[in-house]
């Protein structure tokens, strides 16, 4: 327990410049972009005469030099402070909050669902390398796979809401209902099924074929060998040793994952009209809200930091062989 | 004695309490219901008196009202909203509007003419962005009385351009509201709008939707018919299609259903496709032009360009017949102004190909004349299958176009800052009157930075002269003709070529009544919209 304080520690003192590089590069980054955020502003409300954009470039603070606007921005986060979003006039802080929470929910549901469901389909499939079951899977989790996030979202609404009216097309709950406690969460449920189906089943593909690969790889290891010559059945072979192996790997993607799947989110959570993240991210990126989009993706590098120390410590937990994630770099 | 009166009063007050929410849902959909709007976006500001954009009026004209709404039957195309009457005088110094009487704003307080007096000076004039332009000479505004506001001009300002304003310009917010604002642009207020139109504003989830319920004070009789609008934001135009035919929203405007769904979802039953109600927001699709390139300098060039383009090709394929070939800068839905008798450029790739060799543009090796780069205007599906189209147009006749794709603010500071641009393709808007919007786009001097305007270098003193002139035009008939051949100038010149006018469509259950009532019908107040069960 003592490593794995000095391993939080530790993190948590490397992540200060991490996070201090990423915020510079991407306010940078959206600088290096063509059009400031009154351009795009002005082509939302059609146009303006020129002492009215000049005026707006003043009072958003646009008119000063990048390295005076970036050490602004700097010093600000120094203090904490997210600062203020031009596209939407509020505090980011504010409205990072607000969002945060539907892409949580999305993410951890889709995330466990695509672990789950990949890992086990992993074993079935890995179970016996070359059946029938195995090739299926294989074919079928490739194609889901190679289709585009929004298609797949897209599909998911045609079946099952405009024919079947099972799930609703869009949004994160039922608006202005009035619901609350557990009627509300059970709305919040049924809003959030096609979601996390269309964005699991992308990443279960890769799951699957992870856990499949390492069994196929682990039935050739002497372990596995000796236990068939001590006459163990093959199922118990497969799920208690072979399986537990093969898992590892699979913890290590658990935490690469998390960042793609912040990206993949920004789809679906247009295609669903939830008010999460990635959708307030695109919106950052069309208004050219360097406060907002920086402050997006700070609190998203945050979340990943925290993701990849959570996957180290789990690590220990897996395979009592290694003691924290760092005890063998 | 006293406690125990107390009591009594709180336990009845704790009844009253105790049953109002039965009593709530009777009363709420007793009359009409909740209407469902799809919406795609979330205005930063929502006060149509700052912001005078239809993303913003979409949704604040259900609560916040103009001065006179556009209308298909009324006197100079209005129907009285706040003002019942309104008349400008010979001389163009002044304009009286007689104002409705036993109008309250939604907190209660009447509605008088120190609020439209208030908002004229302190809102449209010096913050809003069309305001700023049509009340530039906007000096004074006189209240002899609650309900006459004289808005007195330092210089002639043809009320023409006023009147044709007014249903974009005059949204008016309450004085005692803002008054105490520091600074009225910023204010918070702005996205909690409060009125005098037949909804209140309630609730705004952001990225979920925007709650209106009905004003129960409303001056209109028997309006309105809805108990609630709902808005809810879809960003994927996909995803609006989808929730439509779920039954989930009742009603996407804007053709935020895309023109390719048209057909599938016209055949939904339960589901109406509108076209009409959006006369007075007429979009023009049109080639911006550099004319500091020098190839683009030449009228031949020119001329041969307008030839290359298949109009109908156009309406047909891109529009699927949602539009109208375009000949001039005014379109036909603006009868007002719109001049039939100018140059024409029907399509005729032979005539442009002689007007190039004539004026020496030879084609190279590769059958290529000269390059030039096109940038799309990114807002529209239209615009950028536009570009697409142009460019082998453009082939055609040996002219080699790169299509060179941005987003919204990329495309801004190309063209309209950078002018890092051959030629664009751009949606601009005809807003009731030429002075509003479409003179900007012809005109030089606009400096730098200015969206929609001309800034492709273009440089014309007869036509600066006659804008001028028109500005100061008092008489109708006489401003009428100076737009009328201003129309023939430009089509004869070329400064921009105008190749198509379009509407956009709304999708509605048929269950919703009175939709398209109004030329602006989607941002209008839909006092008289109503859900049938």
């Amino acid at each position: 327990m003592n490593r794995a304080f000095r391993l939080v520690r530790r993190r948590a003192l490397t992540a200060v410049p991490v996070l201090l590089i990423v915020a510079a590069g991407a306010f940078l980054l959206l600088e290096a972009a063509p059009g400031d955020a009154a351009d795009a502003y002005l082509l939302s409300i059609g146009g303006g005469d020129p002492a009215f954009v000049a005026a707006l470039r003043e009072q958003w603070g646009l008119d000063g030099s990048l390295s005076s606007r970036l050490w602004l921005y700097l010093s600000a986060l120094a203090r904490l402070d997210l600062g203020w979003s031009l596209a939407f006039d509020r505090p980011v802080r504010d409205l990072v909050a607000e969002r945060l929470p539907a892409t949580l929910w999305l993410m951890g549901a889709a995330t466990a669902l695509s672990f789950l469901l990949g890992s086990a389909l992993g074993v079935v499939a890995g179970a016996r390398p070359g059946s029938l079951a195995d090739r299926l899977l294989s074919a079928g989790s490739l194609a889901v796979y190679a289709v585009p996030g929004f298609w797949l979202g897209l599909v998911l609404i045609v079946v099952f809401s405009v024919r079947l009216r099972w799930f609703p097309t869009a949004g994160i709950e039922t608006v202005a209902s009035g619901k609350a406690g557990l009627a509300r969460a059970l709305d919040i449920a049924r809003h959030l099924a096609l979601p996390v189906a269309s964005l699991s089943l992308i990443y279960l593909a890769l799951f699957l074929r992870m856990m499949r690969a390492g069994m196929a790889e682990a039935w050739r290891q002497d372990y596995a060998l000796a236990a068939r010559a001590r006459g163990l059945g093959r199922f118990r072979i497969a799920v208690r040793h072979i399986a537990r192996n093969a898992l590892l790997p699979l913890v290590t993607m658990l935490g690469l994952q998390a960042a793609s799947m912040l990206g993949g989110s920004v789809v679906i959570e247009s295609v669903f009209a939830i008010p999460g993240f990635g959708r307030l991210a695109h919106e950052a990126v069309a208004a050219r809200d360097a406060p907002l989009l920086c402050g997006i993706i700070l609190v998203s590098a945050v979340m990943v930091v925290a993701v990849n120390l959570a996957v180290d410590l789990a690590y220990a937990a897996l395979d009592p062989r290694v003691e924290d994630g760092e005890a063998r770099a | 004695m006293i406690p125990l009166r107390f009591c009594r009063r709180t336990v009845l007050r704790g009844t009253a309490l105790l049953l109002a929410p039965l009593a709530l849902p009777a009363r709420l959909f007793a009359n009409g219901g909740r209407l469902v709007v799809a919406a795609d976006s979330e205005p930063r500001n929502l006060n149509p008196a700052i912001v005078a954009s239809n993303g913003v009026f979409f949704v604040a004209s259900k609560v916040i009202e103009p001065l006179a709404e556009a209308s298909y039957d009324g006197r100079d195309g209005l129907a009285p909203r706040l003002a019942v009457a309104w008349e400008g005088s010979a001389d163009g110094l002044s304009a009286t509007f007689r104002l409705r009487q036993g109008v309250t704003w939604h907190d209660g307080k009447p509605f008088t003419s120190a609020d439209v007096a208030f908002s004229a000076l302190k809102v449209w004039k010096p913050l809003q962005n069309l305001g700023r332009l049509v009340f530039a000479n906007l000096e004074a505004v006189d209240t002899p009385d609650d309900h006459t506001a004289i808005f007195r001009f330092s210089r002639p300002t043809p009320f023409q351009l006023i009147r044709n304003a007014l249903p974009v310009v005059s949204s008016v917010v309450a004085k005692h509201v803002f008054e105490n604002e520091a600074d009225i642009a910023a204010s918070p207020l702005n996205n909690r709008p409060m009125g005098t139109g037949p909804f209140r504003f309630a609730e705004h989830r952001p990225g979920e939707y925007y709650l209106l319920e009905r004003n129960p004070d409303y001056w209109g009789e028997g309006e309105p018919k809805l108990d609630q609008i709902v808005f809810r934001v879809l960003p994927d135009r996909a995803a609006a299609a989808g929730a439509l035919e779920a039954g989930e929203i009742h009603l996407a405007a804007f053709s935020q259903v895309p023109l390719a769904d048209l057909d599938r979802i016209a055949k939904v039953e339960g589901i109406a496709v509108h076209t009409r109600g959006y006369e007075a927001l007429t979009y023009q699709l049109c080639v911006e032009i550099n004319h500091r390139r020098k190839e683009l300098a030449d009228l031949a060039v020119r001329r041969a360009i307008a030839h290359a383009i298949d109009r109908d090709f156009v309406v047909r394929t891109i529009f699927l017949g949602h539009a109208q070939a375009s000949t001039g800068i005014v379109p036909k839905n603006a009868p007002e102004f719109h001049e039939a008798d100018v140059p024409a450029y029907p399509f005729d790739v032979e005539r442009a190909n002689a007007l190039l060799d004539r004026a020496g543009y030879k084609r190279g090796q590769d059958g290529v004349r000269f390059s030039l780069r096109l940038l799309p205007a990114p807002y529209f599906t239209e615009t950028r299958q536009f570009g697409d189209y142009l460019r082998q147009a453009l082939a055609a006749i040996g002219i080699e176009a790169v299509v060179v794709n941005n987003d919204a603010a990329a495309h801004q500071k190309a063209v309209y800052a950078d002018h890092d641009f051959d030629l664009a393709v751009a949606p601009t808007v005809f807003r009731g009157d030429p002075a509003i919007s479409t003179t900007i786009l012809v005109r030089s001097g606009t400096p730098a930075g200015v969206p929609f305007s001309n800034q492709g270098g273009y440089e014309n003193a007869g036509i600066d002269a006659l804008i001028d002139e028109a500005a100061e035009t008092v008489d109708t008939a006489a401003r009428t003709a100076l737009y009328r051949r201003l129309q023939q100038l430009v089509a004869q010149d070329l400064p921009l070529i105008n190749v198509a006018e379009w509407g956009f469509v709304t999708v509605a259950s048929d269950r919703v009544a009175n939709v398209s009532s109004n030329p602006r019908w989607a941002v209008s107040n839909w006092a008289d919209t109503a859900l049938e069960s």
